[in-house]
């Protein structure tokens, strides 16, 4: 069996605890080779630490993930250069311009030199930021901070992207301009992973999608058996539960 | 509201340290040093009892203007020292300007600084109870002294967050703590002949900082001692017009801060092309020595470990007292040494959760040793070397050379290889990319000196046979020793080096995952 027919990502009961609370718990999911794959779940439903422990950063308590076939815990590096990754919540070398901080990614891969300053070009063209390519990263708005953490990612031309929350503070033309180009690179055989909270983004954008609530996968499939009729909002709320019907507390109500 | 309020510092100051047990301990242990030093404040106080009223007025009103114009000035300039109660959080809520103000007066004397600031001014009661009056203005001058310097603190940090709050505002703030740091190796070169004789002008100083805002209520007390009123009726004007005069420029800053949020600063500076990335070679060692040294240059935390260096020559000069003794310098070049190869031993804590990005590109780890130690080693050998034959030319103590050589040589390798191990293993409570250099978190000040006294105890040992071959040629005057203990500190310190980047590229790649989730933890 050749890799294209492997699933690009596949974990096996995946567990990780923090102190007695199971972030992940004996969670099972096949991403297929060249599908656009949503993931969502509520806060704290274990989604970034499940990406973390997919891309290995996170070193989990049990199970196991591969990624195009090679495990990636016993084959670190070489499962490292085959997914790009923007993560939530961590810090950039920020006090670098855009410009060194998507070279300085392009080298840590291992790349030539000149295929890097290249690259960098074009990515920084293709997200809208070639005027803030000699800007300190710091400096940027939340959004731009987004895009080159994305152009970090897709530096090295990988064959996964793993996307946590890309959209998030991302204003709605860069939204549509990054859209368009994760449509291009699934188009070209990539297979893209993003969390998101936005269901209608996911509804639109991906073709496959899971839902994950407290570790555990609890749905997952193609958008359209996923959503089974219904829009992926309120087959969403339906399978997590939670929602509140009444109108808040009396004293809340101001007539 | 203002028990709310200052209740809420104190539950920030506990939810903070409950989120590490090592943090409390750091707390504690640094807590008992603190009152180690108040101990010593007070009794050497109390013994000022019974000294001359001028001797004890010298001592008093340098110490207290020293403590308010520090608390005035010192916490601007590190970006705030106690900033637990931000009023920009607070602004959105309906609390009043003056309620903030009684509010944040409070919670300030109740912090550990302010407690300590209390108790050791109360030590001056003590100094000034020969008389029932003295008793009386010298806790007047007590309540009018603290308060000075805690509403001092808080009036200038209020009025610079008008000046800037953004990132460039901060750290140009910075750069005026360490450029006079900087300079006052040199100024104490030049000034030393005067400060020779600097005994016979304190009193001087004292009498002429009494009639300022910083000593007028500490002299207080000292005239009424001496009996001359009309002088204590005067500073006490003084004394008390300007704790009016900050509490109303305080509660002028509170109230602009609080109508108008400040705003992050437009970005202006740029930088074209890829900078060292383009001088350093290609590869990932070179990538993460390019990366290494920007930082050096331009972030505010390494800059704070640059500024010991020139320090170390005025502090040796200080020890010799002022040129009697030069040899004492030429151990400047060893010292140095010791400061700057062991200045990456935290590196990795420095970057913070940025050191992701290394995990996400499977960088190997001895790729991410060799670059840290490379953009270090380009300007620390050459510092501590030049650093070296000058204070060797200047005490005139050639024959001492090629015994020094050994030792500094062997120093900044081992050091390196200290440091590689070291930071791939362990993180530290530093200061987070942003944050002013001299904050620092709970406890993490003394969690720091523990950890550099046992990696600078392990390089003491890494490096005893060049040191003791450079010292017995020292004592024997022999300099056989000396030129052995070249190629030993070299050959000795270059093998460590290699082991060291090793076993820390090893530890790297085993346990990156962990490293960034204890980094994660420190956020």
């Amino acid at each position: 069996m050749s890799t294209a027919q492997l699933p690009a990502l596949e974990i096996r009961h995946l567990t990780k605890h923090f102190g007695q609370t199971a972030a992940v718990d004996d969670l099972e999911l096949v991403v297929p080779s060249g599908s656009f794959f949503g993931l969502v779940g509520p806060n704290g439903a274990g989604k970034t630490t499940t990406l973390s422990m997919a891309t290995g950063l996170l070193r989990p308590d049990n199970g196991s993930v591969s990624i195009h076939g090679v495990d990636v815990w016993t084959n670190l590096v070489e499962a490292k250069s085959l997914v790009g990754n923007l993560s939530d919540g961590v810090r950039l070398f920020d006090r670098l311009t855009g410009t060194q901080l998507v070279t300085y990614a392009g080298l840590l891969y291992g790349m030539e030199r000149a295929v890097v300053t290249e690259r960098v070009a074009d990515l920084l063209t293709m997200l809208d930021l070639e005027g803030a390519g000699s800007t300190l990263v710091v400096d940027y708005s939340a959004g731009m901070t987004k895009k080159i953490a994305l152009a970090c990612a897709l530096v090295h031309a990988p064959r996964l992207l793993v996307l946590d929350e890309p959209f998030e503070s991302v204003d709605p033309v860069s939204a549509a301009n990054i859209r368009d180009i994760l449509d291009g690179f699934v188009a070209s055989g990539g297979t893209v992973i993003v969390s998101s909270h936005v269901m209608d983004l996911v509804q639109r954008m991906c073709d496959h999608v899971a839902v994950i609530d407290k570790g555990r996968v609890i749905a997952s499939g193609t958008t359209d058996e996923v959503r089974a009729g219904s829009t992926l909002e309120d087959r969403f709320v339906e399978l997590v539960g939670g929602r509140n019907t009444g109108k808040g507390p009396e004293w809340l109500r101001l007539s | 509201m203002v028990a709310t309020l200052v209740r809420l510092r104190f539950l920030l100051l506990f939810n903070g340290l409950k989120k590490s047990p090592w943090q409390i301990i750091a707390v504690i242990l640094g807590g008992l040093y603190g009152l180690v030093l108040l101990a010593t404040a007070i009794a050497g106080l109390a013994v000022l009892r019974a000294a001359p009223v001028d001797l004890a007025r010298t001592v008093v009103v340098l110490a207290g203007s020293a403590a308010i114009i520090g608390w005035t000035f010192l916490p601007v300039l590190s970006s705030g020292i106690d900033q637990t109660v931000d009023p920009a959080r607070l602004a959105q809520y309906p609390v009043s300007v003056n309620t903030l103000v009684v509010a944040l007066a409070v919670s300030g004397v109740l912090g550990v600084p302010g407690i300590v600031t209390t108790l050791a001014a109360l030590g001056t009661v003590v100094t000034w109870s020969r008389d029932p009056l003295s008793v009386l203005a010298a806790l007047v001058s007590v309540v009018i002294g603290v308060l000075t310097a805690i509403v001092g603190s808080r009036m200038l940090a209020a009025l610079a967050s008008r000046v800037g709050s953004g990132r460039r505002a901060r750290e140009a703030k910075t750069l005026f703590v360490i450029i006079p740091l900087i300079l006052l190796g040199p100024i104490v070169f030049l000034v030393s002949n005067g400060l020779k004789e600097a005994r016979g002008i304190l009193p001087i100083i004292a009498d002429v900082l009494g009639w300022t805002p910083f000593g007028a209520a500490w002299a207080v007390p000292a005239d009424v001692a001496a009996g001359d009123f009309a002088r204590a009726g005067l500073e006490l004007l003084i004394a008390l017009a300007t704790l009016v005069a900050f509490v109303a420029l305080w509660r002028w800053g509170l109230g602009r801060a609080l109508e108008t949020p400040a705003r992050p600063a437009a970005a202006q500076v740029s930088r074209r092309g890829s900078g060292l990335f383009g001088v350093f070679p290609g590869t990932p060692t070179g990538a993460v020595a390019a990366r290494a040294l920007t930082y050096w240059m331009r972030d505010p935390r390494y800059a704070q470990s640059l500024i010991t260096i020139p320090l170390v020559p005025a502090l040796l000069f200080f020890w010799g007292g002022f040129g009697d003794n030069l040899a004492i310098l030429v151990w400047v070049g060893p010292v140095v040494a010791v400061l700057l190869s062991m200045s990456i031993y935290t590196d990795v804590s420095y970057d913070n959760t940025a050191f992701a990005l290394h995990l996400q590109t499977g960088v190997r780890g001895v790729a991410d040793r060799w670059g840290r130690v490379i953009a270090l080693a380009v300007f620390a050998v050459p510092v501590s070397l030049v650093l070296l034959v000058a204070s060797v030319a200047v005490s005139n103590s050639w024959h001492l050379l090629p015994g020094l050589l050994g030792i500094t040589s062997g120093i900044l390798l081992s050091g390196f290889a200290v440091s590689s191990v070291v930071s791939g293993r362990f993180t530290f409570a530093v200061p987070a990319p942003g944050e002013s250099p001299f904050r620092s978190k709970p406890g993490g000040g003394f969690s720091l000196m523990l950890s550099t006294f046992a990696t600078w105890s392990i390089l003491g040992v890494l490096v005893l046979p060049e040191l003791a071959l450079a010292l017995a040629s020292f004592a024997t005057g022999d300099p056989l020793w000396g030129w052995l203990s070249i190629p030993v500190g070299l050959g000795l310190g270059t093998v460590l080096l290699v082991t060291g980047v090793r076993v820390g590229g090893r530890i790297l790649d085993a346990r990156g995952p962990e490293l960034l989730a204890q980094l994660q933890r420190q956020k």
